[in-house]
């Protein structure tokens, strides 16, 4: 049985751009990339968007969908209203480029400044290293993660106050957690969580966790985390003290 | 003329999935500049869907386990037309390459002693591939990724090659456009490195993306190196058949690995029902054993739903043709039936296959733990591609090299699961090795504009038909219906005499093909450029695919049911006449030394 729906699809660029309708047949267990890709073939075929598995694990096919950010594959139909137009638009929080297509760039060059992965020595003498299964699983939930940057897109901090400058972003907080919360990891990140990438302007509000398609738990297992291991290195009023009276005797 | 920005690279690696990470990689640390061009963004490749684990001998689970017997079940899945020399060198190096990978922070699942845990696969006579849950390429890719960019290599996102540049006969660089704007590109390079992957797109029913348009194989054909082995194309066995728009997404292997079984709509566990005579001694022969086989029993034989995957596809086809299929077209895979085994069955189930528990529920509406996912076979990867050097993977044209899905050799006739993510990591890194080397031995090329010029031309020829062309996607549709239905799984001659003559009436309709609007981001676009690929490759598969007149691995005709062993002993061939035809030839398989043949009879 087939029917037909309309889909309100942004058309536009950089300098500006529209909602447009769009009319077109839907099918059971159809997503709304299906939509926009037969939209694309035979009404508007440079109607731009970025796909790629059509699974869920590749994180391409962002948007935000009757205002929910979305990824477009994993949308069900069945799951929306349509009596009413469909809208899908880009990602709001990053610049458009074309249509659905937004410029993410900032989010790889923002990893870049993340200090990378850093074993200690391996544990046995044919270079190997041993992990139990228990410490492994602790750090493979932030590893879930397929780079879709809906929580980046969803995120106040970013959304709102554009402070790209100074905060990475849920997204990066988890790639954080995941390398400073690996068993064998040795560098500190500390520091640079706290000055450089702000972990101290989320405030929990956990919009990042609910849009997460891979349910990675952002908030209370990243980002919480990241958070109290700052409190612990730098706020702590011990160690602080400690640093005070170090500080006083090599003045003095 | 042209206008472009050039770009400038000791080695241009053209593609970003596991093999081209690896190779920038490597060659990175080779000390020479790199360039690394992806069609998509970074960490998007299609090494992101591979599931199940890379297979190496680790021996951590079986310590039976070693190289030879890897090399033995690669050279018997593959029919014993792979390159043997690869088929060696990815054995004896796969280990250390995963091992590798754990350095730079991969984090596999665990045995009880804190090693990487291997699972079962198909065709591996022991538990041998290293995995995390179902979603092993994307810790592969992340891991390389994230390594990788903190080596000086340059990356270009969104950017698609239409053109190898030569100087002579050697290549010297790569013309293309980016997406974002649509202008042209230029890089000069003292080496190029292909690592395109596959030719997926050129059927209906694939578990492939947009960009696997057989991009690497036409860069290179067009350049003027081999193809090799082009026949072989690995229709998985297992893809989602419901909804319809899920069709051909793939299902992992390692369902069956945990356990799952494959029947019939009577209820019937069809694999039992045909063992080819190479597996016989290694396949259990009651489904009792094949049980204690995937939970792990070392006196059990494996199930025969683990057989080679061309085998279970030829099983399945088999049992549609015959009416015993499920209610929408497929048979039935399940692992919800080990509750009957396991305390906790339903648990265990979503922590050992975490994406497809997920994928089902939300694209079909499907528990895998309470009921049985539908499926069938999808095409999924293709053996061969540019025909290389084993040991450096150089193909036949100086300074072009090719690794991963978009070479042959590894995989001869039909590649084992696991043994591509290996691959791409095993002759990524000797590529990147080689085309450093080679970067460095050779002064820089002359780059001929008009090469550049002519590639330019035919890149905007869509916009000049304009919007009152025929639409692009048309014709992809078009062409990926029809080698769907006459050079697929069971394919012979006269279907595929037809598909040749709709080939070139469908090249004609390819020449025609119009866009409207610009440059800028319009996928329309894309699609017409990447037809001409889709064309070739298309037509390497049913050009060697008819010279091949007996049946082996994923190449199965109707008309010739059986191995020759005339055909045992060569590879068929494709290269590019100076007139633009397509020259088909036979290549004798040089001679395999003695200790590897004594390694194949000794695991027979």
């Amino acid at each position: 049985m087939s029917t037909t729906a309309t889909f309100r699809i942004w058309r536009g660029d950089g300098k500006g751009g529209a909602f447009k309708d769009y009319s077109t047949a839907v099918s059971e267990g159809m997503v709304v990339l299906d939509a926009v890709h037969q939209i694309q073939a035979e009404l508007a075929n440079d109607l731009a968007v970025r796909w790629n598995c059509k699974a869920g694990k590749c994180g391409s096919c962002s948007a935000e969908v009757n205002g929910h950010p979305r990824l477009m594959c994993m949308t069900r139909l069945n799951e929306l209203d349509l009596s009413e137009p469909v809208t899908v638009e880009p990602m709001r929080s990053f610049p458009p480029l074309r249509d659905l297509v937004t410029d993410v760039s900032w989010n790889f060059r923002a990893k870049l400044a993340i200090a990378p992965f850093k074993p200690r020595p391996p544990d046995a003498a044919d270079g190997t290293w041993r992990m139990a299964q228990a410490d492994v699983e602790r750090v493979q939930e932030f590893r879930k993660c397929i780079e879709c940057f809906l929580c980046q897109d969803v995120c106040h901090v970013l959304r709102e106050h554009q402070m790209f400058d100074q905060f990475i972003g849920p997204r990066l907080l988890v790639y954080t957690a995941a390398v400073e919360m690996h068993p064998l990891d040795t560098a500190n990140r500390v520091p640079q969580l706290k000055a450089e990438h702000g972990v101290g302007f989320c405030n929990i509000t956990k919009c990042c966790t609910k849009v997460c398609p891979e349910s990675i738990t952002i908030t209370d297992n990243a980002i919480i985390p990241l958070k109290e291991r700052v409190i612990d290195q730098l706020y702590d009023p011990v160690a602080k003290l400690f640093r005070l009276i170090r500080r006083r005797d090599s003045a003095g | 003329m042209a206008e472009y920005e050039t770009f400038t690279h000791d080695v241009l690696v053209i593609g970003a999935g596991g093999a081209g990470l690896r190779a920038a990689i490597e060659a990175s640390a080779a000390g020479v500049s790199v360039g690394l061009v992806c069609k998509s963004l970074l960490g998007k490749a299609h090494t992101v869907m591979a599931e199940g684990g890379i297979a190496a001998a680790l021996a951590n689970v079986d310590d039976r386990d070693n190289w030879k017997v890897h090399f033995a079940d690669t050279m018997r899945g593959g029919q014993y037309v792979n390159n043997w020399r690869m088929a060696e060198l990815h054995a004896k190096e796969a280990p250390d390459r995963v091992r590798e990978l754990e350095a730079w922070g991969a984090m596999f699942d665990r045995t009880a002693d804190g090693r990487i845990l291997q699972r079962n696969f198909g065709g591996h006579r022991y538990p041998r591939l290293a995995h995390v849950g179902d979603r092993t390429g994307l810790e592969m890719i992340r891991t390389l990724q994230d390594h990788g960019i903190h080596r000086g290599v340059d990356v270009h996102m969104e950017c698609t090659i239409v053109r190898l540049l030569r100087d002579g006969d050697r290549v010297v660089g790569a013309f293309g456009y980016e997406r974002e704007r649509g202008r042209f590109r230029l890089f000069r390079a003292g080496a190029v490195v292909l690592a395109t992957g596959g030719i997926g797109r050129a059927f209906k029913i694939t578990s492939n993306s947009w960009e696997y348009t057989g991009d690497g194989h036409t860069l290179a054909y067009d350049a003027g190196a081999e193809l090799m082995d082009m026949e072989f194309v690995q229709f998985h066995p297992t893809g989602m058949v419901w909804p319809p728009s899920v069709r051909g997404i793939l299902v992992t292997e390692g369902v069956r690995g945990e356990g799952g079984v494959l029947r019939n709509r009577e209820g019937r566990r069809f694999m039992f029902d045909d063992i080819p005579e190479p597996y016989r001694a290694q396949t259990a022969d009651n489904e009792e054993e094949g049980w204690r086989y995937t939970q792990g029993d070392k006196t059990a034989r494996r199930p025969p739903e683990l057989l080679t995957r061309d085998h279970v596809s030829r099983c399945i086809v088999r049992e549609l043709k015959a009416g015993r299929g499920s209610e929408h077209g497929g048979v039935y895979l399940d692992i919800s039936w080990i509750t009957e085994r396991l305390p906790n069955a339903a648990e265990h189930i979503k922590k050992k296959l975490p994406s497809m528990y997920h994928q089902f529920k939300q694209l079909a509406d499907i528990d895998i733990t309470k009921e049985p996912m539908e499926v069938g076979p999808t095409t999924h990867y293709i053996m061969g591609g540019v025909r290389v050097n084993g040991d450096t993977q150089m193909s036949t044209v100086p300074g072009l090299f090719a690794a991963g899905e978009c070479a042959a050799g590894i995989n001869g006739a039909n590649r084992l699961g696991g043994n591509s993510l290996s691959d791409l990591l095993v002759f990524g890194k000797r590529a990147g090795e080689h085309a450093a080397t080679f970067a460095r031995a050779n002064k820089p090329g002359a780059i001929d504009a008009s090469q550049v010029d002519e590639a330019a031309r035919q890149a905007v020829e869509p916009f000049g038909r304009g919007p009152e062309g025929e639409g692009p996607y048309q014709v992809q549709y078009a062409l990926q219906a029809m080698m769907q239905d006459l050079v697929g799984i069971v394919r012979n001659e006269d279907e595929m005499q037809r598909a040749l003559a709709g080939l070139t009436e469908l090249g004609a309709r390819a020449r025609r093909v119009g866009v409207g609007g610009h440059r800028e981001y319009n996928p329309g676009w894309h699609a017409a450029l990447d037809l001409h690929n889709l064309m070739t490759v298309a037509t390497a598969v049913t050009r060697s695919a008819l010279e091949r007149r007996e049946s082996r691995g994923g190449h199965f005709r109707e008309d010739y049911p059986d191995k020759s062993a005339a055909f045992g002993s060569v590879n068929v061939v494709v290269r590019k006449e100076p007139d633009g035809g397509m020259a088909v030839s036979r290549a004798a398989i040089p001679e395999m030394p003695q200790e590897l043949k004594r390694i194949i009879e000794e695991m027979k």
